[in-house]
């Protein structure tokens, strides 16, 4: 069942096409990678999927619904939750008081955030730094922040956004067993990453693109060993080979 | 014992005007509530939800005037002023942050500095309808200034119960969500410029409130007064800053410590320059007590340098840094 598609997105700044006729389907209860390198245009997409920009042109649906140009609060309420690259803590927030702020979008009272808060953040492994200030979080925890707070919004799709970048070595394998969990509980994920190892091992698709366009789509296999992807990421000597 | 420290405040101060008979310090007392339903509103938009605003004047002026002309122009009691200029200072601040919420930080605050202004020359070109400058005149209700103090208080302490209620609530998360960081307000599903409107609105109707009150209580009202920029705005966002951005006492002990300092100055340091100027019979000095009574900008802006270097967080958000300080020098003068 697809639960998510974006059709020939483009999205224009200025004159630089950031984003060019990008098409993909997300599969119900699957981890959908991203991929390209540095300033392929990534972010734009997941920034114009939540739409902090209009797009040029193209569609955008979720759940068979075409969100094209709803507004950014509107898109969380539907059930796309998403994290930032360049972590957003509400930073004099205690831990606890971001995530309950988040789980206000889906419960009434505040008891009934609290409680969803205290599940997500239990869920998440953030229990215990609940009621540190945000701010003070090493960059590790914050990214966790990050997830649990979008978590909380009760997403049924995650846009994960450079969620290893700057992790150590544990932390990482913390991260790949929090998102599977994430998909265990059945929710449905795109992630966009850079650390080759994480994309690989999680990914049940992957969807790679260069100057803003798509240059290969498959199983992470397919991908990896695809000409187009190499010259990409090595450039052209290596993908000869 | 922290906890019943508002409830005790709260008593001495009812019981206040009734021990101590003196209607200087009583008229004092009551500017000081009047300040702290505005410094409780303008905390509400800046200090909570940040968008810091240099228009208060806007709401409070529309308030003092909703009551002025209800009783100029119908005759109608000005008290009913009281719940309508509330009611209108939302009226001018619905359609100003429909509007200017799309702008962020400095911008929004360049923003209601102009409503400040707009507002300010309405009430004086507007001649038939507020007398312009020549101002409004109301026959005061009361000869006494006890009913006023005890009015004023009520104000004072529904603001500040009002404040306390909302930011425990889902839209106090929300507000400091949007202070904290808009972009991720926005995508944890919070509309944030329909949060903003609300947070405004309350700031509105508190300084709105507290307009009426002012109209009531002086009688007298011209645009220069209410719709004064360094009187009023400014002075709302130095109660803000001096008591302590963001917390809920804060505006309060702001109040006290703005309308002490004012007075101050008015006064030419309680007179000390006046009499100095008796018992030397110096010329320079006489003079010099004139312009410090209009010196009190310059004592402000003094005080925002002094208070932003050594309690960025004002008095209540920096109380114990600030009682640490004190200790200590305590503890060396015994040490020494």
């Amino acid at each position: 069942m697809i639960l998510f598609e974006v059709k020939n997105l483009v999205k224009h700044f200025g004159g630089l096409a950031a984003v060019d006729n990008v098409s993909f389907q997300v599969e119900k209860g699957e981890i959908f990678g991203l991929i390209g390198p540095n300033g392929s245009g990534k972010t734009t997409i997941f920034n114009c999927i939540s739409s902090y920009f209009p797009v040029t042109s193209g569609n955008i649906s979720f759940q068979g619904r075409d969100i094209t140009g709803m507004k950014t609060n509107k898109i969380c309420k539907i059930g796309i939750g998403r994290t930032f690259q360049v972590v957003k803590p509400l930073g004099r927030l205690s831990v606890l008081d971001n995530v309950i702020a988040a789980a206000f979008s889906k419960a009434q009272t505040k008891h009934e955030a609290r409680d969803i808060a205290m599940e997500t953040l239990e869920f998440c492994g953030l229990l215990h730094r609940k009621d540190v200030i945000a701010r003070s979080l090493p960059i590790g925890e914050r990214k966790r922040l990050e997830i649990t707070r979008a978590m909380a919004t009760r997403p049924e799709l995650l846009l994960l956004d450079e969620t290893a970048a700057g992790l150590n070595p544990t932390e990482l394998f913390g991260a790949i067993k929090l998102i599977k969990k994430i998909r265990d509980k059945g929710v449905t994920i795109i992630i966009v990453e850079h650390i080759m190892k994480v994309i690989m091992t999680i990914s049940d698709r992957i969807h790679a693109i260069n100057f803003g366009q798509t240059i290969a789509e498959g199983i992470p296999e397919e991908v990896s060993n695809n000409r187009a992807v190499i010259e990409a990421y090595l450039g052209e000597d290596y993908a000869h080979s | 014992m922290k906890k019943f420290m508002p409830l005790i405040l709260l008593i001495i101060l009812i019981i206040f005007p009734l021990v101590y008979q003196n209607a200087y310090y009583q008229h004092l007392m009551i500017l000081v509530f009047i300040w702290v339903a505005i410094g409780s509103g303008w905390n509400v938009i800046a200090g909570f939800t940040g968008q810091v605003s240099f228009g208060d004047a806007a709401f409070f002026g529309t308030g003092a005037y909703t009551a002025g002309l209800l009783a100029h122009h119908f005759g109608i009691s000005a008290w009913w002023g009281m719940a309508f200029g509330g009611i209108m200072a939302m009226a001018v601040a619905f359609p100003f942050g429909w509007i200017c919420f799309r702008l962020r930080g400095a911008y929004f605050a360049l923003a209601s500095l102009a409503l400040n202004e707009v507002c300010r020359h309405i009430a004086t070109i507007a001649e038939p309808l507020t007398q312009g400058m020549v101002g409004i005149l109301i026959m005061p209700t009361f000869v006494s200034k006890i009913p006023y103090y005890y009015i004023a208080l009520a104000l004072a302490v529904v603001s500040l119960i009002c404040v306390q209620v909302v930011m425990q609530s889902k839209w106090g998360y929300y507000f400091l969500s949007i202070r904290e960081d808009q972009d991720a307000a926005e995508s944890l599903g919070i509309d944030t410029h329909r949060y903003k409107m609300v947070s405004l609105n309350i700031a509105a109707f508190l300084t709105g409130m507290a307009g009426a009150l002012f109209m009531n209580y002086m009688g007298f009202i011209d645009p220069e007064v209410v719709f004064s920029l360094h009187d009023i705005s400014i002075m709302a966002i130095l109660v803000g800053i001096v008591g302590g951005v963001g917390t809920i006492y804060g505006p309060a002990v702001g109040a006290f410590v703005m309308v002490g300092i004012h007075e101050f100055f008015r006064t030419g340091f309680f007179g000390f320059f006046k009499g100095l100027a008796a018992l030397t019979g110096s010329d320079v000095l006489n003079i010099a007590a004139k312009y410090i009574s209009h010196a009190h900008v310059l004592g402000f802006g003094i005080l925002v340098v002094l208070v932003i270097l050594y309690l960025p967080n004002g008095i209540v958000g920096d109380w114990n840094k600030l009682i640490g300080r004190f200790f200590s020098i305590k503890k060396k003068e015994a040490a020494t």
